[in-house]
């Protein structure tokens, strides 16, 4: 019998264990970001932009030229990047306490400017690597080691929607919310991230993809129950879908 | 090459500085009274083929900083005190993880909002290293429009020597005050500068990574002693100047403009008789304590004048600590010094 190989690890992707919680989706945006540069052709041309959380070891994973951003600052460093070398595929990888809080005014100018860069977002509701502290995020009523009583409206203000505050900025071409808890979305998942690399590669402008993901260990949830909580509680407070697409109008600039 | 002699500021022999050193990528704030770097760099670099950016503030300027440094390409920005205390994040982040950038801190007054004039305040947060960690930058001190012009080249030279970011630390008088200055050509820049450790995609060889996190046990310690010993080879480019030392009793010890200043009230001193020098260091890291220890084994006094409350001179101190101390004599911010004033207190210092 010859054995046939249908599926393997795109060579990008380094041959370890990761240091994720199980149930942790990292692994699979790590992977559909892999799975992407490799398609795409991308892998010798790229500098990836690394933020501070969990994420910030994505150079362990992700065999790219990487260079490690202060908490918040990824979008402005891969300006740096991009600007320095025009001819580089750039990518940022942030997550929601990086890019939706301390981050925020560098994400929105960076958009703003329509800078040739690419940026994942991974919302997950909390800050995951400091132990599970409120985020701008956190859906109401959501109880964090900051917010022990569940965020509350009048006192914390309400989650952030950054795939649609993104959208409305010029620079922007496209601006998406997928979710990793399903096969069929993660499948729409990729797409929406081999879109935005694909409006970067045609120099159009900037492209935002943010993905819904888990964080069972500060969810205090099982990796079941957390995939579970994204259909449940957040798609309904952050619906999936693109809200800017402006390729068909050649650019955002 | 020598080119043709132009009448310009501080702030505009920067730029045409930093042009003539191969200037890349520049990222600015707008913050008096350095606004002359970024208004004329917003049109002269993209004409020389170079990329302008004004970012959304001084924490991005350092940050675009960072990732075109990463790049390995001659990258800079400018600002001034409140700005550049903006920066230390970046900069505490390009030290760890060694990338080359030029900093400018055209200094003003302080603390907090200050005032817009003169200020030799942030000697301390440049010379100390200025943001988290146990870092130091290599820190210059221009005095006149030509040397800022000479030290902006040197600066990116030695910002790629050491893959260490270098700031250049001026102040509002010398950023506003105009005089001729001769510019030059250097050498072009290596074409294979930073090859072997930049971020370009990887082609052709593993992926690079540029990071100042180590959490193995016993990698941050080598980084540190790593790092440290990197400062302690630094010591092969100090610079400073020495006007009349030899015979003097007194060193006054001063830098920026105010050794510019000093140097007029040292020469009307000498013209009457006094036996005065002055020492102006013109790296502030390496700071060039042993040329001040040999002029203190050889029983001179000193005297440190700085425009603050007194803080270079605590450096001066530890230089001459095994023969002398130092007095000082503070100029305070929001004033502009002259020459006459310095007079007193240094025919008072030579008279002890």
């Amino acid at each position: 019998m010859k054995d046939e190989l249908v599926f393997e690890r795109p060579r990008v992707l380094a041959d370890r264990g990761m240091h994720y919680c199980p149930g942790c989706h990292h692994g699979v945006a790590h992977r559909l970001v892999a799975e992407c540069l490799e398609e795409m052709g991308l892998v010798e041309r790229t500098v990836a932009v690394s933020a501070i959380g969990c994420s910030v070891f994505l150079y362990n994973y992700i065999l790219v030229d990487t260079v490690e951003a202060p908490h918040g600052r990824a979008p402005a460093v891969a300006t740096g990047v991009k600007r320095a070398r025009p001819d580089a595929f750039v990518f940022a990888y942030q997550g929601d306490g990086d890019l939706a809080s301390i981050g925020l005014a560098e994400i929105m100018h960076c958009a703003n400017r329509g800078e040739r860069v690419s940026v994942i977002f991974v919302n997950n509701t909390v800050y995951g690597m400091t132990g599970g502290q409120m985020a701008p995020t956190t859906l109401v009523g959501q109880k964090t080691t900051t917010c022990p009583g569940g965020r509350c409206l009048e006192r914390e203000g309400g989650p952030m929607n950054m795939a649609e505050i993104i959208a409305g900025l010029g620079g922007t071409v496209y601006s998406t919310r997928v979710a990793l808890d399903s096969v069929k979305h993660i499948v729409a998942a990729k797409k929406a991230i081999k879109k935005a690399f694909t409006i970067q590669e045609q120099d159009l402008g900037f492209g935002f993809v943010e993905l819904l993901a888990t964080c069972p260990t500060n969810w205090r949830m099982t990796p079941l129950q957390a995939n579970e909580r994204i259909a449940k509680e957040m798609i309904p407070v952050f619906p999936l879908g693109v809200f800017k697409d402006a390729t068909g109008e050649g650019g955002g600039k | 090459m020598s080119e043709k002699r132009m009448f310009i500021k501080g702030n505009e022999a920067i730029a045409y500085g930093a042009l003539a050193a191969g200037l890349k990528c520049y990222f600015g704030y707008p913050i008096t009274p350095q606004n002359d770097i970024p208004e004329f760099l917003s049109k002269a670099l993209p004409d020389a083929g170079g990329q302008f950016v004004q970012a959304e503030s001084e924490v991005a300027s350092a940050n675009m900083l960072l990732g075109a440094a990463a790049c390995g390409i001659r990258a800079m920005t400018t600002s001034s005190s409140p700005g550049i205390s903006l920066m230390q994040e970046a900069i505490s982040y390009m030290a760890g993880s060694e990338l080359p950038g030029v900093i400018v801190n055209m200094n003003r007054g302080g603390p907090g909002l200050g005032d817009i004039g003169p200020s030799q305040g942030d000697y301390f947060q440049a010379v100390k290293g200025g943001g988290h960690g146990d870092y130091r930058l290599l820190v210059l001190s221009p005095s006149t429009c030509q040397e800022a012009y000479d030290l902006i080249i040197a600066a990116f030279d030695l910002a790629f020597k050491y893959r260490n970011p270098v700031m250049i630390l001026g102040d509002a008088i010398l950023g506003q005050m105009k005089e001729p200055v001769t510019p030059w050509k250097p050498q072009p820049v290596p074409a294979d500068e930073g090859h072997d450790w930049c971020l370009t995609g990887a082609k052709g060889r593993p992926s690079r990574i540029l990071k100042s996190l180590f959490l193995d046990e016993g990698e941050l310690a080598g980084q540190n002693l790593r790092l440290d010993a990197k400062y302690k080879s630094m010591e092969c480019e100090v610079r400073f100047e020495a006007f009349q030392v030899e015979d003097a009793e007194l060193v006054v010890v001063a830098h920026g403009s105010i050794g510019r200043i000093a140097k007029s009230a040292v020469r009307a001193l000498r013209a009457a008789g006094g036996k005065v020098g002055l020492f102006r260091p013109i790296t502030l890291f390496p700071f060039p304590s042993a040329a001040l220890a040999d002029l203190a084994a050889k029983g001179k006094r000193f005297l440190t004048i700085e425009h603050n409350m007194g803080q270079m001179v605590e450096d001066v101190r530890l230089a001459v600590r095994a023969h002398a101390d130092s007095a000082f004599y503070g100029f305070l911010p929001g004033n502009m010094p002259t020459p006459d004033e310095f007079e007193a207190p240094i025919r008072s210092a030579l008279s002890r």
